[in-house]
């Protein structure tokens, strides 16, 4: 009965055109908004912060990154670990080299450096589409890997060839190091995220948006409405590493802390961005919260089930969870491409109608 | 000749065994894709969990031992007998062809007309499912494939051609499973060309590659020939998995090689198997010959990454592989 336009009257175009059109659904956001950020740091504890809220956050970057390349842009991505890989190393190398800039700057020049890369990267995405695309980032993936692995300079020369952050203080407060809080590490993370999410909204409803989505639908007829591909699929490219950049950045100096490249930044991390989008809902902002929402609790809650109630042992609960998460992609394509997000959508269709459907 | 240079020629020839191993999983990926637009990630974890169940067959293991000890509390892990090494590959073809149907039941006839990425997506979910069930099925520790297949270098090769070179040289090294799994290639690939050349089967296989909806209209029935597909692909796989596993044990890392026979496909064209053989052969010798003349300067490994860009680089210039049906484009 409260979900529905009725009585919410626009008189301004900015009004008509806000992200949010339903009342109900603006004040929703500022109490999220309001829970997450005034509420949340006093109750956090370090086994909620690193089990469950640090990564969902820095994983929801990542996978608002790729949603912009894969689901609004279309060019599908296997090299988001390695560009996470980037934005790691270059945030260590920022660290180390530049010990008095604060470190949140350290992070937004990472992820620009990230986007130089992505670029780059994404130069044969002019010539190749598709599959072959997906496979042409391997090359990416593959590539960044054994170079953070193999060039000392990027790891400067440390022993066993991992990156340690250093602890760097925002406004007097250890936000990376072993003497971080957790609501601190939690507010940085919020912070980005808020951030990240508010600039993909606003840049997918804007023309930037408009034309990626023109080329993902068909990218010979957005060519002939006058899309520029160069600049729509390099931008794409690059606004996603940005992203992706920013949260290897977060996952290396406040989640981590320390971290060896082929582990931390593997293929796996690829597909796991990956599944995030598919299960979240491809081409939604919501989506990628609600896939990396879901696939950070699945390990653990299966973990409670499995260890802790049934008395299984770890490894068993760990192939466990690779059929269930191979089963939840298959269901999601079978009976909601759209993932997550489309169950949203239809729920508040649903809600808009309560309740008198008829 | 100078020990160099016929050490030059020694890295050619592995490289192209080493191809031959990646052309056989490429294979499997070509079949699929030919007939039904659907690129199957799934084809490594296929050739794994094929390698598995035929190892888990043979030693006469119980499936799901661990889980069912784990629920029950007992301590069960073999039958206690062992199964004749053909048989259980009779078996597991069995099991490969159970697989093809499900996958076909319970997966891809729902997805009939979905977007190409859709369809690869479900395949990685497949590539998961399939991975876990096979650790539940299995477990998860490395296993060895008794088949009784030559291993090492061969000798007389090394003797004949020792002779060749200074005192530096000692002869080419050239692992016999190599060989054999060369042969076995020329043997799967004649094969699989004569059954889409001279059967019925084989022609209709063909006739849903070209067109899916003539194929349809003349009589075919499209759900027989992906069952068939799927199951042509997860004999391959099997393959594959044998070659594979015997010569660096069945375990997790076996899956990677799909990835591998990725900038194979890319180089060969998706849809040509001549291409997946020419395909393999360029990236083995590519890779082997890199890491033999550039690897050192640069810390080694380099065959993590060298095909895939060199496929990469390819592709810039033809990007529909050497032997792909060109791409043509309509709005």
């Amino acid at each position: 009965m409260l979900y529905r336009e009725a009585g919410d009257f626009k008189t301004s175009y900015v009004a008509d055109s806000q992200t949010f059109p339903i009342a109900f659904d603006r004040y929703r956001y500022w109490v999220v908004l309001a829970v997450a950020f005034l509420v949340v740091p006093f109750f956090i504890t370090d086994y909620t912060a690193n089990a469950l809220l640090l990564p969902f956050l820095i994983y929801s970057i990542a996978a608002i990154g790729l949603n912009i390349l894969t689901g609004y842009a279309g060019q599908v991505s296997l090299g988001t670990g390695g560009f996470m890989a980037v934005g790691a190393y270059a945030c260590y190398k920022l660290m180390t080299a530049f010990p008095d800039v604060n470190i949140l700057i350290h992070v937004i020049l990472a992820g620009g450096i990230t986007a130089a890369v992505g670029t780059a990267f994404g130069l044969p995405s002019l010539r190749i589409k598709g599959f072959y695309l997906a496979v042409a980032t391997l090359a990416a993936q593959f590539f960044l890997v054994w170079l953070f692995n193999k060039v000392s300079w990027f790891y400067n020369y440390s022993a066993s060839g991992q990156i340690n952050a250093p602890e760097r203080t925002v406004l007097g407060v250890a936000v990376t190091g072993p003497n971080t809080p957790a609501w601190a590490s939690y507010l940085v993370c919020l912070v980005f995220v808020t951030a990240c999410a508010l600039i993909a909204r606003n840049l997918t409803r804007g023309a930037l948006g408009r034309q990626w989505m023109a080329i993902r639908d068909m990218d010979i007829a957005a060519e002939i409405i006058g899309v520029n591909p160069l600049k729509a699929k390099l931008t794409a490219f690059a606004v996603s590493s940005f992203f992706v950049g920013i949260s290897g950045a977060l996952f290396f100096a406040v989640y981590l802390g320390a971290v060896e490249v082929g582990e931390a930044f593997g293929i796996n991390k690829s597909f796991l961005v990956l599944f995030m989008i598919i299960i979240g809902g491809l081409g939604s902002i919501f989506g990628a919260f609600a896939g990396a929402a879901f696939l950070v609790c699945l390990p653990v809650v299966l973990k409670l089930i499995g260890v802790d109630l049934l008395g299984w042992p770890t490894d068993l609960v760990a192939h466990f969870q690779l059929v269930i998460v191979g089963l939840l992609i298959m269901f999601f394509l079978v009976k909601e491409p759209h993932g997550l997000a489309q169950l949203w959508r239809l729920a508040k269709e649903k809600l808009r109608l309560w309740p008198f459907p008829h | 000749m100078s020990a160099d240079f016929l050490y030059g020629i020694e890295v050619v020839i592995n490289g192209l065994m080493a191809g031959v191993m990646y052309a056989l999983v490429a294979l499997g990926f070509v079949l699929i894709f030919k007939a039904s637009g659907i690129f199957n990630f799934a084809q490594g974890v296929m050739a794994l969990f094929a390698a598995l169940t035929l190892v888990g067959i043979m030693e006469g293991q119980i499936p799901f031992a661990h889980l069912i000890n784990a629920t029950f509390g007992t301590e069960i892990h073999h039958f206690g007998w062992h199964v004749p090494a053909l048989l259980a590959i009779a078996m597991t073809v069995g099991v490969m062809v159970l697989f093809a149907w499900a996958v076909q039941r319970f997966l891809f006839r729902h997805l009939v007309g979905q977007e190409p990425i859709i369809l690869f997506m479900a395949t990685i979910g497949l590539a998961y499912f399939l991975e876990g069930v096979g650790d539940l099925m299995w477990g998860s520790d490395i296993k060895t494939l008794a088949l009784g297949l030559p291993q090492g270098g061969a000798r007389w090769i090394e003797d004949a051609t020792a002779g060749l070179g200074g005192d530096d040289f000692y002869g080419f090294f050239i692992d016999k499973l190599d060989i054999v799994a060369t042969g076995v290639a020329i043997v799967l690939v004649t094969g699989l060309i004569l059954f889409s050349q001279y059967t019925k089967h084989g022609r209709a296989m063909r006739a849903v590659a070209d067109d899916h909806q003539a194929a349809l209209s003349v009589g075919i029935s499209l759900n027989f020939i992906w069952i068939l597909v799927w199951s042509l692909a997860g004999f391959v796989a099997l393959v594959a998995g044998i070659m594979w596993g015997a010569k660096s044990g069945v375990q997790f890392s076996l899956s990677l090689i799909a990835l591998k026979a990725l900038p194979v496909l890319m180089l060969g064209g998706f849809t040509s198997i001549p291409g997946a053989i020419v395909g393999g052969l360029i990236i083995g010798v590519g890779e082997k010959l890199f890491e033999y003349l550039i690897g050192p300067m640069v810390g080694g490994a380099t065959e993590n990454w060298f095909a895939y860009v060199l496929a990469l680089l390819f592709l810039v210039f033809r990007p529909q592989g050497l032997f792909g049906e060109k791409i043509i484009e309509r709005v």
